[in-house]
């Protein structure tokens, strides 16, 4: 006798996903409605790491402004600097020194690459994949020595000053850098090994978490998460801030939305950004590192908004200013939180596993979430 | 060396000589578990550091090496540990039923052991259905698994218990027909036959593809990576061992050590020759075999990620299953040919 399933009682049950669970990369929760192991609805449930960075930063002058922006994206704390302090420049109208400039370029990038080893490794370590985890944190390890030689602090690094950056780069750092560089391929081809060329990884993330183009856009995803949906999409190129008109690079992108293109598109970025610090590297001028700024920083009355090219997506940073000098208002755009939001429209459907498969391949981090 | 532990069974049987004939069975008997729980014990504990160095070892680490000359003691300080832990347990778990659930998954795991040849005359019970027993026996750990699950009350075990269930129920149809084409060869489900039969040629150069599905299948069975979706940390926290802790979750770990070494030896047993092999001791060569099965399971674990439940059961039924029984029609056929050549008759 052939039972229908409508016969049978079944009941939806409801399941905190988080704070506390090892794959929601931070204090996240999702209030998961599950059918079996079906996820039927997401709610994203945010504000665990809330600690009113905003509020705090109307009362620091704004040079003080700049250790709470570590604080943010905590895994690539010199974008989040470049951002503030680029916004800060704009509004002050500030020639920042050649060499600066440089010097920024090759630790923003340094960031980028860092912030996109550990999407990588803790995505194939989301499906189970171990050893995976292993390659990219080895060498993340580098990066964060050189951070370490040149400002004393590994990720919260409050490199950049308010015109310039806060110490020139000891002797000993262009080679460990040369070699580093010469070192990520290796990197990225065990990566690729390992986990890229999976079977199980594939169908583990093929169509997976999938959102197509206009979607996504109506979302307002940026960064990687966008450019793997098929938009050649870069501020970098786009609206070029700092010297990056400068440089030659490609914009990776691909074409599925899934989450495996969310993957990849990282491992394509970071040979994207070692093209660029090799260039900066060849181009690095000397001479000062800061440029002559006012002892306290007082910009004149008036607002701007500045976004960069985040590690995650848009970065972007509303300032107001009433002419003291305390920042009235900061206002950051952070694009781990545009992006979370897009997570409830692209887990639904899926199981508990390709859920916990697609928190890692958008890769949100909380500290920028919440604020 | 050879008969290092015949003879130890043999001294104790002449001890027991004058006594009645139950007390001879029930010494020989109790004589039996003890020497199958100490092999197990050993086993599961240093299988632990084991595969703590061997992940290492594949991840640039160094693993454990503190305690003791190559850490070669943190096992023990492992166990110390979970031994004084509080044991909690949850308000809303189903008090007994989390109780026992622990003790229940050990029983199977050391039953099946009844039926392993460890070495030449090394055998604790001869069942002439060997085979069958080990399949029967190992079957029903899902049912504590299920207990643990739904007892500890906690959404994220029952979850991982349903796949338990899922996920053995299926793997256990291709694991059985697998060893239904050595069983044909050997003409029998009595291990030490199989063994026995198993002197010039090994039953994995006759069977190598009932030996694939059998060691894809009893990775399944043993919930070890990649299809260790019954404990998915990265999904389900632990699964059913959630709620669990101290001595009653070691309890959990090492059921699941001990029936990796189980279905290791299994392989060996049908597969490998069992203790066959030149020069050294029987149960030596049986240890080794055994310890490279061991091996490669763990390496296959800290290689692959996790596979998705959905793939893991189409892969069951739309592979695995017609392949082992593509294999069982095979081994039949080329039974009957061999018989036509060699005997000239069916």
């Amino acid at each position: 006798m052939a039972v229908a399933r409508e016969d049978l009682l079944t009941q939806e049950i409801e399941l905190n996903m988080g704070p506390q669970h090892p794959s929601t990369h931070g204090v996240y929760r999702a209030l998961l409605t599950l059918d079996g192991e079906k996820v039927v609805k997401v709610e994203n449930i945010i504000g665990y790491l809330h600690r009113g960075i905003e509020k705090l930063a109307e009362d620091r002058t704004y040079t003080q402004v700049i250790p709470y922006t570590d604080r943010l994206d905590y895994l690539a704390g010199m974008l989040n600097n470049l951002g503030y302090v680029q916004t800060v420049e704009k509004l002050m109208d500030i020639e920042v020194p050649e060499r600066a400039e440089y010097l920024r370029i090759i630790m923003a990038e340094l960031s980028r690459i860092a912030s996109h080893m550990i999407m990588v490794a803790s995505m194939a370590l989301d499906v189970s994949g171990w050893t995976a985890w292993f390659p990219p944190f080895r060498e993340r390890e580098r990066i964060l020595d050189l951070f370490e030689m040149t400002c004393g602090s590994r990720l919260t690094v409050s490199y950049m000053r308010i015109g310039g950056v806060a110490a020139d780069i000891p002797p000993g750092f262009l080679p460990a850098l040369e070699a580093f560089l010469d070192d990520l391929p290796q990197m990225i081809a065990e990566m690729n090994g390992l986990i890229t060329g999976n079977e199980i990884f594939k169908a583990r993330c093929q169509g997976v978490g999938k959102i197509d183009l206009e979607t996504a856009l109506a979302y307002g995803i940026t960064g990687p998460n966008l450019r793997a949906c098929g938009l050649p999409f870069d501020l970098r190129k786009a609206r070029p801030y700092g010297i990056y008109d400068r440089f030659e690079f490609d914009i990776p992108t691909l074409n599925n939305g899934d989450s495996y293109d969310r993957f990849v598109i990282r491992l394509l970025e970071m040979e994207q950004s070692a093209r660029i610090i090799r260039q900066a590297m060849a181009g690095l001028p000397g001479g000062p590192v800061m440029a002559k700024v006012p002892r306290v920083i007082k910009p004149p009355k008036g607002e701007v908004y500045h976004q960069i090219e985040g590690a995650k997506g848009i970065l972007g940073f509303y300032l107001v200013s009433d002419g003291g000098n305390k920042p009235y208002r900061l206002h950051i755009h952070s694009p781990s939180f545009v992006n979370l939001g897009a997570l409830p429209r692209i887990a639904e459907g899926g199981n508990i596993q390709d859920f916990v498969v697609n928190i890692a391949s958008i890769d949100i981090v909380l500290g920028e979430v919440d604020r | 060396m050879e008969n290092i532990f015949t003879g130890i069974a043999a001294y104790i049987k002449g001890l027991l000589a004058g006594a009645p004939p139950w007390v001879q069975t029930l010494g020989m008997g109790l004589m039996y578990l003890v020497g199958v729980l100490a092999f197990i014990f050993l086993n599961a504990i240093y299988l632990i550091y084991l595969e703590r160095k061997v992940s290492a070892y594949m991840q640039q680490r160094l693993g454990p090496n503190r305690l003791g000359p190559h850490g070669l003691l943190q096992p023990v300080a492992d166990a110390v540990k979970l031994l004084g832990k509080e044991d909690i347990i949850p308000r809303g778990a189903d008090k007994w039923i989390f109780i026992i659930a622990p003790v229940i998954i050990f029983i199977p795991a050391v039953m099946v052991y009844a039926i392993i040849p460890f070495g030449k005359g090394m055998i604790p019970v001869d069942l002439n259905i060997g085979v069958f027993y080990f399949l029967a026996v190992a079957s029903t750990t899902t049912i504590a698994i299920l207990m643990g699950g739904w007892g500890a009350n906690n959404k994220y075990a029952l979850l991982g218990s349903m796949r338990s269930v899922a996920q053995m129920v299926s793997y256990e149809i291709p694991l059985t027909f697998s060893l239904l084409g050595v069983i044909m060869l050997a003409g029998s489900l009595q291990t030490s036959q199989i063994v026995a039969a198993q002197e010039k040629v090994w039953y994995i150069l006759l069977q190598p593809v009932a030996f694939l599905i059998y060691f894809i299948a009893a990775t399944a069975e043993v919930n070890r990576a990649p299809f260790d979706l019954v404990e998915g940390e990265q999904e389900i926290i632990a699964g059913p061992y959630t709620e669990y802790t101290g001595m009653r979750y070691a309890l959990f770990y090492l059921s699941e050590y001990a029936n990796l070494v189980s279905v290791s030896a299994l392989a060996v047993t049908l597969f490998l020759g069992g203790w066959h092999g030149p020069w050294l001791p029987s149960w030596l060569w049986f240890l080794i075999k055994v310890y490279i099965m061991i091996f490669i399971f763990m390496w296959v674990r800290w290689t692959f990620p996790r596979i998705r439940i959905d793939h893991l059961l189409s892969f069951n039924w739309k592979v695995l299953l017609p392949l082992s029984l593509a294999n069982i029609l095979v081994t039949g056929v080329g039974i009957k040919i061999y018989q036509l050549l060699t005997l000239g008759r069916w």
